[in-house]
């Protein structure tokens, strides 16, 4: 028993299809107690007032925005080593929740800029890396469709997730010397003394479980729909011929 | 080698378009931004290092088709991959040729447009050391975009969506380096890592481009 018997279609679908319930109720769960334990049971804060409860989109939001881009590398990676087919759906079916990860982070943001800094928008190292992530995104979605071989279009897309990766992160360094920020610095790391303070925490905690496990529910899905719809292609191709 | 690099200059010289198009589009672009943003000279001379760069970014991404699309449509390009040459070194070639045909009259153009913009004097050799440095891997960048959207019919927005993103960090310090030595800062900083760019990805992209050659002629 290996985690590569995952790889089989069948097998994946079946073993997604006994899991997902199960993760959707964990999501809902997470994200209704998080969001309203969030919104409803925590002060205001002495010098936000109640715009930092943006906090409990805002971050989990943007965490998902980066993380489903390493997952995205990850199955790459897998799919160029092992060419496992499942694998480079999900990578494909990560994609656009990435995007709109992305997009929500960058809106919150801007709710939460325009009273805080006066402004919806600043060239902030922060907030631009983001917008290039958003960019290298659309790129990403934007070359599945345009090709038509499936197998191409899979290793085409990996080999740009990869290099893309690595441009990202350039990026990331390079608007950091660009401009200086507005944004404040990770409030959230495990090592350091001055972190927000536990009344937020908690709930904040649960809230990004629940965006965690959206994030893994949807792609589950997206990936049954993406082999799914490439069956029923190969069937309606068969019966063309026939 | 050489034979491709000397067919693919006498290609661009000859068939028109490759050489005088670029530096057009260049030329044109810094004459339409003062008839965007105005006249007047102090604001002209702060945003010039900056719309120098774009224009040559922009010069070179209209031109990045012309690097594979042809020699893909009539066929040479799958004699090329046959050739006993390695896909690496035809990508490094074509790369080159289009800096040479591209980047490099780009790069002799600035001062001359620099004059349009009113540069302020000391940013003269600044803005053309940080092309001359920053221009090889827009061109090295651009074959690899080339490569992943040749197959692709009208693939020329998609590729341009592609490679914006890619060109950021190169823009960045580029136009730094030019700004800073316009304002008569040091430079030294921004040059390396620019300079550290373009040998990085001199060095390491050709790879991924010829992998995705390699797939897109399978």
């Amino acid at each position: 028993m290996s985690l590569w018997e995952y790889a089989n279609p069948v097998k994946f679908i079946r073993t997604t299809d006994k899991v997902l319930p199960w993760i959707w109720t964990l999501t809902v769960l997470c994200l209704v107690t998080g969001l309203i334990w969030g919104f409803f049971f925590t002060p205001n804060d002495f010098r936000q007032g109640s715009t930092v409860k943006i906090i409990y989109i805002h971050v989990p939001s943007a965490l998902m925005a980066i993380n489903a881009w390493l997952m995205m590398l990850v199955a790459s990676l897998i799919w160029i080593v092992r060419r496992h087919h499942v694998s480079a759906l999900a990578a494909r079916a990560a994609a656009p929740v990435g995007a709109v990860m992305t997009m929500i982070a960058l809106a919150t943001g801007a709710f939460w800029g325009q009273p805080m800094w006066g402004t919806w928008w600043a060239w902030d190292p922060r907030l631009t890396s983001f917008l290039i992530l958003f960019l290298f995104y659309l790129g990403y979605m934007a070359l599945w469709e345009a090709i038509e071989n499936d197998d191409t279009a899979a290793d085409l897309t990996s080999i740009l997730c990869l290099v893309g990766s690595v441009f990202a992160v350039l990026s990331r360094y390079a608007v950091n010397f660009w401009n200086q920020g507005l944004h404040q610095g990770a409030t959230l790391s495990l090592d350091k003394e001055e972190n927000i303070s536990d009344v937020f925490w908690f709930p904040l905690l649960v809230c990004i479980a629940g965006f965690v496990l959206l994030f893994i529910a949807l792609v589950f899905l997206r990936t049954q729909t993406e082999i799914r719809a490439r069956r029923t292609r190969a069937l309606l191709a068969r019966e063309g011929q026939a | 080698m050489r034979a491709l690099l000397l067919r693919d200059l006498r290609l661009a010289i000859r068939a028109g378009g490759g050489f005088g198009l670029g530096l057009a589009f260049f030329l044109i672009v810094t004459v339409l931004v003062p008839f965007g943003v105005g006249p007047q000279t102090e604001l002209l001379s702060r945003i010039a290092p900056g719309i120098l760069w774009i224009g040559a970014l922009l010069a070179c991404l209209l031109s990045l088709d012309r690097i594979l699309a042809l020699d893909w449509e009539d066929g040479s390009l799958d004699l090329l991959a046959t050739a006993p040459l390695p896909m690496e070194g035809i990508v490094t070639v074509k790369a080159f040729a289009h800096w040479i045909t591209t980047g490099l009259p780009l790069v002799l153009a600035a001062p001359v447009l620099g004059v349009l913009l009113s540069l302020p004097i000391p940013a003269y050799q600044w803005v053309v050391i940080s092309l001359a440095v920053g221009t090889p891997a827009l061109s090295v960048i651009g074959t690899f975009g080339a490569a992943l959207t040749v197959g692709i019919k009208r693939g020329g927005l998609l590729m341009s969506l592609l490679v914006l993103p890619l060109y950021v960090p190169t823009l960045i310090f580029g136009a730094e380096v030019a700004r800073r030595g316009a304002e008569g800062l040091t430079v030294q900083t921004p040059l390396l890592l620019l300079a550290g760019i373009s040998f990085g990805v001199i060095a390491l992209l050709p790879f991924a481009s010829a992998a995705v050659l390699r797939i897109n002629l399978r």
